[in-house]
């Protein structure tokens, strides 16, 4: 019993995720606004292609009747060769144009698909990069990658060729129908018989062939993020020597992927059969109601088998429309969640008349600000306190009191709920967004490390630095001396989760980073993570030459920096409770000397 | 075909699905040129040769073969399907058993992403040539040999005509094929970084808004973007350039199957329903030939697959038991180190040089040293996560080799610098090294990691998932979970790894207190940066490019005036400036 349940806590030791793709009912309104983005290619790529499919298909079913009724009927059956070497000549003309015009369409088809799925996906892109911390904070990197990536190539096939052959294949049909009507009614009659099998078959059964492949699927992704998450915490598993339940959880999890694949295949190999049945039904119908209206004269051989080639291209149109009616479904769900997101506003607007500062003093003023992230909890509550021009000011506090959301506001992340933020007298709404940030450098606790090399990443805050700038900054704050110790100095390439750098010298860069761009307000979360001595002390030095002629706001944990702001704000709980310099505040015998005192005794067990 | 035979284990047991669903394919495929047969049957025959009571025949004798033909298409692709995912099921099995028990120095040079796209792509590479690479051989030689023995049990002479094209379809076939596939690549590449960046974008996002670059980036995307519509639009041309080209010379081939058919049935050499025929069954031809160059890229895309897979298989575990194990046992924790020399097998120069120490069981022992001096490496020795180049190193006067690993890493809990949870609850986090762990000593493991009161504050309590779909917890909450994971197990020997950097001072100092009372009775390895973590500890090595500079109590260590002295004063200042403050 004990053992039973060990198994079961094994089985469900680990939770991912399951992307389930749900069908969307088809949206008329979705699919108007889907197709505005067809709209700039309406008067040339669009026409063009159509113009080429018209023409190849035209083609297409002309043949048929040239080898069927003409060719057979009545140049071979009547033995008149001239008319036979005009016909292979026509038939000859008519597929060389059928291959030049193929090229064009094949060209011109995609063409159109990949400039819209192109445009799509930049506005998509462009979007985003303009919506505010608060749509980021809600949502995982990988759910907003999915939708700029997958969602966005899952309508490629939709575009490149779907609009055009949607079109084109009920004109197939429909031309179809109507030239086997015209070679012969009541055969043709009697052969429809098979179309509203075809169209259950392409329709319904493929939806649910489709719907039993998602399950497989899904199951796949719970597969990779455990194999993903498997070899990235190995040294954890194997700490613990939790191999063999680990390999007893995947085990399971294969199973159950077996199964439910055995199931796809078999509705899946069920496919091809049926609707290679129901083309032998029509064939039957054609062979001997075709027999019987020959032997009575109502119908030519050449009739006869120009409809066993139709009926041959039945299938084809029939087929496409169904896959476009199963495209168009995936097309709906992936369009909705990327409308979603278009439909995001930021929340930080920019000012109907944004005032532009070329530069500022970096004063800063705190007027009765509130802010909350959510409804249940204020994050700021009537803070005021004001910065003078090249102060540093040190933000004291729990986690949770509000450092950060200071620091956040005077970036403009987010807008205060209520009260002003104003910068040099200005208040920050009022200024724009891009010259307001320009002046301002936030180096964060995390550093964030693009892929490229280290003189990229320093370039990253000001790129039009020249290559002497960037060393000159790397220099002033002491990074100099590591990065040129790697094997290919400045030019090596680096990446966020590559192992390069340690922590410490990810601090260095970014300070590099910040000082490059030259802002009159800096804003700092001091790390506190561990770095070693050494690079510790570094730092601290680099700091020095980073702050000076600037205003910084420092969420700071060493006491030396505490120590030597002008001013420093103690907070709780989206209060101030105290400021003023170090000695005034250690004078006053308050919070901040408790605080201190904690840690006094922290460091002071001597 | 070394490949596949070494593969052979993973496939070999399914061959029953294998075996029958080729005797299935023979029957599909001779069924397929049937089809021309009965239509010319029925043309020459019964139309113009007037036999009309053969109708019923021939329309019943067509439906029961295509019903006999959907049937075994039917079971043919079922079983073939089988066959590879079945083989994939036990492929999937031993790769991630072989993957468990790597040892770390096989995942210091393996790259995550790599070994996923082995894992992802070889595998259902291997999957797709299993199911459909011989079944697709076999049916072109059939199909293409029952059309051409038809054709020219009609007529030599138009089979000739017809199959001239055959050898310039042939060339375009190969030029298309070359051209193709390195274009297919481009895309996925393309894709491939185009992911990337969008993928950084979002993840560095702040970092992009904090520096207001986000037209740079806008920018550096589109430039990602653009180049995936190129990929794309090559590949496209390469495509309208060939295929339309294999088309025109099939469809020139009917041409000249009219031309000359018609001729010979204006002479009366050949039956009119016997033209229609050899009309399909040149396309029975050209299509799977059309087809060749796939099925050939799969071939060697299966080779390439199945190469990287063998590649994982046959990797040598580093680290295995050896055969004289000991029985399981609970250890008193007396470790030692004997003149240990250790080297990364990437690296020139030892990580340890003569290392050597000895910890009583129960008594602390803290490690200090710059990044890169040694401190993890002794700790990773110490659980056999590598094994010493030079040097012994005993656990209760053992030799840890006589332990088995699973005896001697369940006796050490560890909390590693980098805190890594697993997509689940917290409660299955903590429980992590014992499954079966109750619900009360979990709940104890956390109060004594002082990770409770956070917990219960939680919206999920215990039940919180964490992960990638789950609450975002602090640096310090995350550290403390592991903490908590490591007591769980109740070993006798903990090692804690960093464990407080990533939480501010005073949660440390919360932390600290919680963890003497969990070292009670352990003996414990600090590896810290900050003095004020292993200042307790009864003795602590100073350790500087993989050898031990200095070694003492926090005492003696501070009176002997050296690096240790150093960092206390570097780390200190603080301290004695406020000192002199409150002296003042």
């Amino acid at each position: 019993m004990k053992e039973n349940q060990r198994k079961k806590l094994i089985l469900e030791r680990f939770h991912y995720s399951q992307d389930q793709v749900i069908d969307k009912p088809f949206n008329w309104q979705q699919m108007w606004r889907l197709l505005e983005y067809v709209k700039p290619y309406a008067k040339n790529l669009l026409p063009l292609s159509f113009l080429t499919v018209l023409i190849s298909t035209a083609i297409r079913l002309l043949i048929p009747i040239l080898i069927g009724v003409y060719t057979l009927d009545k140049a071979i059956i009547e033995k008149d060769t001239t008319l036979l070497i005009q016909l292979v000549f026509i038939i000859s003309g008519l597929y060389i144009v059928s291959y030049v015009v193929n090229a064009l369409r094949i060209r011109w088809m995609n063409q159109l698909g990949q400039n819209v799925i192109y445009d799509l996906r930049k506005h998509l892109f462009t979007h985003v990069q303009s919506l505010s911390h608060r749509f980021f904070d809600q949502r995982s990197a990988g759910s907003i990658l999915v939708r700029i990536m997958n969602d966005i190539n899952s309508l490629q096939e939709l575009f490149t060729s779907g609009v055009i052959n949607l079109l084109t294949d009920f004109l197939l049909l429909f031309a179809t129908i109507f030239i086997l009507f015209s070679l012969n009614a009541k055969l043709t009659i009697a052969i429809m018989v098979i179309l509203p099998i075809m169209f259950f078959i392409s329709t319904s059964l493929r939806k649910k062939i489709r719907l039993s492949w998602q399950e497989v699927r899904s199951i796949q992704s719970k597969m990779n993020s455990h194999l993903n998450e498997s070899i990235q915490g190995i040294r954890v598993t194997q700490t613990f020597t939790q191999e063999n339940e680990n390999t007893q959880f995947f085990k399971a999890l294969n199973y159950d992927n077996l199964q439910r694949w055995k199931l796809a295949v078999r509705k899946n190999a069920m496919f091809g059969p049926l609707v290679e049945m129901t083309n032998a039904v029509g064939t039957v119908i054609l062979i001997w109601y075709g027999a019987v209206l020959v032997a009575n004269g109502e119908c030519t051989i050449g009739e006869f088998v120009s409809f066993a080639f139709y009926l041959g291209m039945f299938w084809e149109p029939i087929s496409r429309l169904g896959q476009l009616y199963n495209q168009l479904l995936i097309g709906m769900a992936s369009s909705e969640r990327i409308f979603e997101f278009l439909d995001e506003r930021p929340i930080v607007k920019e000012a109907a008349k944004p005032l532009e500062l070329s530069s500022i003093k970096g004063q800063i003023e705190f007027e009765e600000v509130e802010f909350s992230y959510d409804a249940t909890r204020k994050a700021l509550n009537g803070v005021s306190f004001s910065i003078q021009a090249g102060e540093t000011v040190a933000l004291v506090g729990h986690t949770g009191s509000g450092k950060t959301t200071i620091a956040n506001l005077v970036s403009r992340f987010y807008d205060a709920t209520r009260g002003v933020v104003k910068i040099d007298g200005h208040s920050i709404r009022e200024l724009s967004i891009a010259s307001l940030r320009s002046q301002i450098s936030v180096v964060l606790q995390e550093t964030f490390i693009f892929s490229g090399t280290i003189m990229e990443n320093i370039r990253f805050g000001n790129p039009d630095a020249s290559d002497e700038d960037v060393m000159a900054a790397a220099k002033a704050v002491g990074a100099d001396s590591f990065i040129t110790q790697l094997a290919n100095g400045y030019h090596t390439e680096v990446e966020e989760r590559g192992n390069v750098l340690s922590v410490g010298e990810r601090q260095l860069l970014s300070f590099a980073r910040a000082l490059l761009a030259d802002p009159k307000i800096l804003i700092l979360d001091e790390a506190t993570a561990s770095i070693d001595t050494e690079t510790e002390v570094k730092i601290q030095q680099a700091l020095k030459t980073l702050l000076k002629g600037r205003t910084a706001i420092m969420i700071a944990h060493r006491l030396s920096t505490i120590r030597e702001a002008d001013k420093i704000i103690v907070l709780d709980h989206g209060h101030i409770l105290e400021q003023g310099n170090h000695d005034t505040l250690m004078a006053k015998q308050g919070v901040y000397y408790g605080l201190v005192k904690a840690q006094y005794k922290m460091l002071g067990a001597v | 075909m070394s490949v596949f035979k070494k593969l052979r284990s993973f496939y070999f047991p399914y061959r029953r699905d294998f075996i029958w669903s080729m005797l299935f394919l023979i029957i599909v495929a001779g069924i397929t040129v049937v089809y021309p047969v009965i239509l010319q049957m029925t043309i020459d025959e019964v139309v113009l040769g007037g036999q009309y009571n053969w109708v019923p025949w021939i329309s019943l004798g067509f439906i029961s073969v295509m019903a006999v033909k959907g049937l075994s298409t039917f079971i043919q692709h079922y079983l073939a399907d089988m066959f590879g995912i079945k083989s994939v099921y036990s492929l999937r099995n031993a790769l991630y058993e072989k993957l468990q028990r790597q040892s770390f120095s096989y995942y210091d040079n393996a790259k995550t992403g790599d070994l996923m796209s082995r894992l992802t792509a070889d595998v259902e590479g291997f999957r797709f040539f299993v199911s459909f690479g011989f079944s697709e051989v076999l049916r072109f030689i059939i199909v293409v040999g029952a059309s051409l023995c038809v054709m020219f049990y009609y007529s030599v002479s138009l089979t000739f005509v017809t199959i001239a094209a055959l050898p310039f379809i042939s060339v375009v076939v190969y030029k298309f094929d070359k051209s193709v596939h390195p274009a297919f690549r481009g895309i996925r590449e393309s894709f491939g970084r185009l992911n990337t960046k969008v993928q950084e974008n979002i993840s560095g996002i702040h970092t992009v808004k904090a520096l207001s670059k986000e037209k740079v980036e806008i920018e550096r995307f589109n430039k990602s973007n653009q180049d995936y519509r190129t990929k794309q639009l090559f590949t496209a041309s390469i495509w309208s350039k060939y295929f339309p080209l294999m088309e025109l010379i099939g469809n020139i081939s009917v041409v000249a199957l009219l031309a000359f058919g018609g001729y010979k049935v204006i002479n009366g050499s050949l039956k009119p329903g016997e033209l229609v025929a050899f009309y399909s069954l040149i396309w029975y031809i050209l299509w799977p030939i059309m087809n060749l160059g796939f099925t050939i890229n799969m071939f060697s895309q299966a080779k390439a697959s199945g190469e990287r897979l063998l590649e994982v298989l046959e990797a040598k575990e580093a680290i295995i038991d050896e055969e004289t194990i000991r029985q399981s046992e609970k250890v008193v924790g007396h470790v030692v180190f004997r003149d240990v020399t250790f080297r990364y097998q990437t690296e020139k120069t030892a990580a340890l040089k003569q290392i050597n120490f000895d910890v009583p069981p129960g008594s602390t022992i803290g490690l200090i040293g710059a990044t890169g001096s040694g401190k993890t490496s002794v700790i990773q020795l110490l659980s056999r996560f590598y094994d010493p180049t030079e040097g012994d190193i005993l656990i209760d006067d053992r030799l840890i080799k006589e332990y088995s690993l699973k005896t001697l890493r369940s006796q050490i809990g560890v909390v590693l610098q980098e805190t890594f949870l697993f997509s689940s609850t917290i409660k299955a986090n903590i429980s992590y090294g014992r499954p079966e762990a109750t619900m009360e000593e979990i709940i104890d493991a956390a109060i004594r990691a002082d990770a409770h009161e956070f917990i219960m504050e939680l919206p999920g309590g215990y039940n919180t998932m964490l992960g990638e779909r789950g609450m975002g917890l602090s640096g310090g909450q995350k550290q403390r979970i592991a903490i908590a994971r490591a007591i769980c197990t109740n070993p006798a020997i903990l090692i804690l790894d960093d464990a407080t950097s990533a939480v501010d001072m005073e949660t440390e100092f919360q932390i600290q207190k919680a963890l003497q009372e969990v070292m009670k009775g352990r003996t414990t390895f600090i590896i810290a940066h900050r003095i004020s973590s292993l200042q307790h500890a009864d003795e602590i090595l100073v350790l500087d490019n993989g050898s031990i500079i200095e070694r003492g109590t926090h005492d003696e260590l501070l009176a002997g005036n050296g690096a240790y002295r150093r960092i206390y004063n570097i780390q200190y200042q603080d301290h004695e400036a406020i000192m002199q403050k409150a002296v003042r």
